[in-house]
């Protein structure tokens, strides 16, 4: 029966091949859009770290008080002053500090052009905290953090760029000028977004090439290539008066792996405030914030609000793509009443005709579905005149965005197709067989 | 043209009626809003700078060696004054941004030395006296900075000048009554700046959301800007000569020192590609809006088209008896367009309705503006005569239905 309803189903959109053409170019058009725009949403709005999402916390601490904060929110950074407190209490299992840094390389050694190379100023849990992979070698403990050791840990694509991927571990480098000795080599690692470092950053730049021990980055005097933040006058006349300032640039991150902990470490963070209120460094009441990953980037507004509006735009298209179809299969169902009213008197149940015109649909489900591939296929190669460069990329077609796109035109077409095929189902024999 | 005919027959039709009226209604919200989105971000990428476009790239020149602040700034003056003596090139300025990089450097702006709530908020460019030509904007009060009044900012040092020169958009907002030149402000310092000189037009460094507010509040600072990052070279070709000129600055400076970053793929920009750049997420909604408008008019207008012929198929022996009893051609025609329009009109209600819902929703979510009342009442009148339009060739097949029709096979 299936496919004899399917012969019929195919045989009758050959009959009105300019009703079928359109139902088929409104589903695809509508599916396509919707695709296209789903890509783009679903690689800036997904979790970069799905496994411990939920036990990343990072803290912030209201510096800057109720006249000069951001409507009430404390910065969404850390002056040093407070960074390095937090450091020192080493109230979580696992905790970093980290900023951004931009430095200089000779590719080529000392004859060489310079190129700059960007990567992260970061403590030595950063690495088991984030689940970065390696390579070679590992990362860094607690040690040489506090031993200010000129280490570095390498990503797998500049130890490709200057070591030609050979296992670089006890080599040296020289980043501006300063030695470092390389002591990992990561797999190539990318989150994104980088909901780790967005003080400055969109979440979707190139991925880092090294990783150097924060305390040996103060040591050097390494500027933040991030943000940088101040309230009220500015007053410093250095590196040293800047450290000390209200400027905000650092961010933490803390490992607390249940809830009694972040209960403990919100207290903690509390504490800190109220103690800092006492001593007279802050005017006002504690004001902290624990957020998690997704917390953090919904904070952020990591998800572009363009990605956003276009997904939704598309859906309303294709909700109309859809009203378009029920009115089309309507009209072609009912077109065809005489002949549902001979199959009726030849026997057939009302059950049997709604099967085979939901099964009409379906064929025109399956053409659309295809059509909208071929046009989701064109629309994410055309991203990039719609997104920034960094987002467009970030969109591909894989296979569950391929079986996606077939599922929902199927689905919606059939879904579709209810209403009419109900009222073909209804047609009455008698009335049809009366005057032919 | 009587109606109730239309109306008794719309009620056999339900269905078919609701359909087409739910989907003018929706295409009339989305292309509403789609409209006002496409204009909100036309006029946004259209703003003028300020400054002289056509003629200007920027260099962003980063440091490879570590060096002492003054070592920096002596680099820097060389560096200038190579560039200044190149053939295609007009001037040349060092400064720690530019108009339209996407955001940077601004500080809050307070009249009074004790002021704790900021206000306003003011893009700060650095740059030296050859700052004002580089860009070319119109100095329309007060004088250009003096060559002994250039300072130099290192490492993390808060420096302030004592005096300044602002855009007129920030010098009315600090002083509506227009007195600003020769007076005070506090860009964050400790002690007062004075207003020497007020430039006609200067863009912000960001156009976010955010800078809108503050939109066109630049201050220019005599200071270049010695700390061991690196900075921006601003540079003006003589009129014609970009591309020339473009080629020369880079060999001139690595000439110059080699232990320098210019970034092959970003480290050079013309104005027309950093225009490009900072705007490039609006055009790209715009051309999705337009995309998708021009889709769903078509879309909907098949539709119409679709389901009247249906109608007008299902209808040949009616339409066949009404002929037979007088009614001309012209009744025929013109009973489908009415029908149409009836249609037409309760979805664009339902429409306006949902567009300004719509909007009201995205200007909770998304910061947007309120939709403006101009673009419903086009989107209505262009449904409306699109309905009319797809109509037409049904309702001239409806109207050729013969008389004799009514006499076959009752």
């Amino acid at each position: 029966m299936f496919v004899y309803y399917l012969t019929l189903g195919l045989r009758s959109l050959r009959r009105n091949p300019a009703l079928t053409v359109l139902m088929v170019m409104s589903i695809g058009l509508g599916v396509a859009a919707s695709m296209t725009t789903w890509s783009v949403f679903r690689a800036v709005s997904g979790n970069p770290i799905p496994d411990k999402a939920a036990q990343l916390y990072t803290p912030q601490i209201d510096n800057w008080g109720p006249q000069q904060n951001e409507k009430g929110e404390p910065p969404s950074a850390l002056s040093y002053t407070d960074a390095i407190a937090l450091m020192h209490a080493h109230q979580a299992m696992q905790q970093t500090l980290l900023y951004p840094v931009q430095l200089s390389v000779l590719p080529g050694g000392s004859r060489s052009l310079p190129i700059a190379v960007n990567g992260y100023a970061v403590s030595g849990d950063f690495f088991p905290m984030f689940e970065v992979p390696f390579q070679y070698g590992s990362g860094w403990s607690t040690a040489d953090d506090e031993g200010r050791t000129a280490i570095a840990v390498l990503s797998e694509e500049f130890n490709q760029k200057l070591f030609g991927g050979a296992n670089s571990v006890g080599r040296e480098i020289t980043l501006d000028g300063h030695d470092y000795r390389i002591v990992g080599v990561t797999r190539h690692w990318d989150p994104k977004p980088r909901f780790f470092a967005l003080f400055g950053s969109s979440g979707f730049e190139d991925p880092a090439d090294f990783y150097i021990p924060f305390t040996r980055a103060l040591d050097l005097q390494i500027d933040t290539a991030g943000n940088n933040s101040c309230r009220g006058k500015l007053t410093a006349t250095g590196w040293d008066d800047w450290l000390r300032s209200n400027c905000v640039w650092v961010t933490p991150w803390v490992e607390l792996d249940s809830a009694s902990e972040v209960a403990r470490y919100r207290q903690f963070l509390e504490g800190y405030a109220a103690d800092q209120q006492r001593a007279g460094r802050f005017a006002w009441p504690p004001n902290v914030r624990l957020r998690n990953v997704m917390q953090w980037l919904d904070f952020q507004h990591v998800v572009p609000s363009e990605s956003r509006i276009s997904l939704l735009v598309s859906l309303g298209f294709f909700a109309i793509c859809l009203i378009n179809t029920i009115g089309l299969l309507l009209a072609k169902f009912m077109r065809r009443a005489a002949e549902i009213g001979v199959r009726r008197a030849l026997g057939a149940s009302r059950r049997e005709i709604y099967k085979q015109y939901l099964m009409e649909a379906a064929t025109v489900g399956v053409a659309g579905g295809v059509l909208g591939l071929l046009l989701t296929a064109v629309g994410i190669s055309g991203t990039g005149l719609l997104f920034t460069p960094e987002i467009a990329r970030l969109a591909h077609l894989d296979l569950s965005l391929v079986g996606l796109t077939l599922v929902v035109a199927i689905l919606a077409t059939v879904a579709a197709a209810f209403y009419p095929a109900w009222r073909a189902a209804q047609v009455q024999p008698a009335w049809q067989l009366k005057s032919n | 043209m009587q109606i109730k005919p239309i109306l008794a027959a719309m009620r056999h039709h339900r269905a078919g009626t609701v359909l087409i009226a739910l989907q003018i209604a929706l295409t009339l919200a989305i292309v509403c809003n789609a409209l006002f989105i496409i204009q909100q971000r036309m006029a946004h990428l259209s703003e003028p700078t300020g400054i002289d476009e056509a003629n200007l790239f920027v260099i962003r020149n980063q440091w490879a060696a570590q060096s002492s602040t003054p070592q920096i700034d002596a680099q820097i003056q060389a560096d200038l004054a190579a560039m200044r003596q190149l053939p295609a090139v007009r001037d040349a300025s060092p400064s720690n941004s530019y108009p339209l990089r996407g955001g940077g450097w601004d500080n809050f702006i307070t009249l009074m030395p004790e002021q704790v709530q900021p206000t306003t908020d003011g893009s700060v460019y650095l740059g030296d006296e050859h700052m004002i030509d580089t860009l070319g904007v119109k100095l329309v009060a007060g004088r250009n900075f003096r060559a002994d009044e250039v300072g130099r900012i290192g490492l993390r040092e808060d420096v302030f000048p004592p005096v300044v020169i602002v855009t007129k958009a920030l010098a009315e907002r600090l002083y509506p009554d227009g007195s600003a030149l020769g007076k005070p402000l506090y860009a964050m310092s400790p002690a007062p700046s004075t207003i020497i000189g007020i430039v006609d037009l200067l863009q912000r460094q960001g156009v976010s959301t955010w800078d809108t507010t503050y939109a066109y509040q630049s201050l220019l600072w005599p200071m270049r800007l010695a700390d061991p990052h690196g900075l921006y070279y601003i540079v003006r070709a003589k009129p014609g000569q970009l591309a020339a000129a473009m080629r020369e600055v880079p060999t001139a400076l690595y000439a110059q020192n080699r232990m320098r970053i210019i970034d092959p793929k970003d480290g050079e920009l013309s104005f027309a590609q950093v225009r490009e750049r900072a705007y490039d997420s609006d055009r790209g909604m715009a051309i999705l809006m337009g995309i998708i408008s021009i889709v769903l008019l078509a879309i909907t207008a098949a539709g119409i088209v679709g389901l009247t012929s249906f109608w007008v198929g299902q209808r040949r022996k009616q339409i066949g008896i009404r002929r037979a009893l007088g009614a001309t051609r012209r009744d025929i025609l013109s009973y489908f367009l009415t029908e149409n329009l009836l249609i037409g009109c309760i979805g664009v209600v339902i429409g306006t309705v949902l567009a300004i819902g719509i909007n009201l929703w995205m200007v909770t979510q998304f910061e947007m503006a309120r939709l403006s009342l101009g673009y419903v009442v086009i989107g209505v009148i262009v449904l409306l005569l699109l309905g009319q339009a797809s109509v037409l060739t049904p309702a001239m097949r409806a109207s050729r239905v013969s008389p004799v029709e009514a006499t076959r096979s009752v």
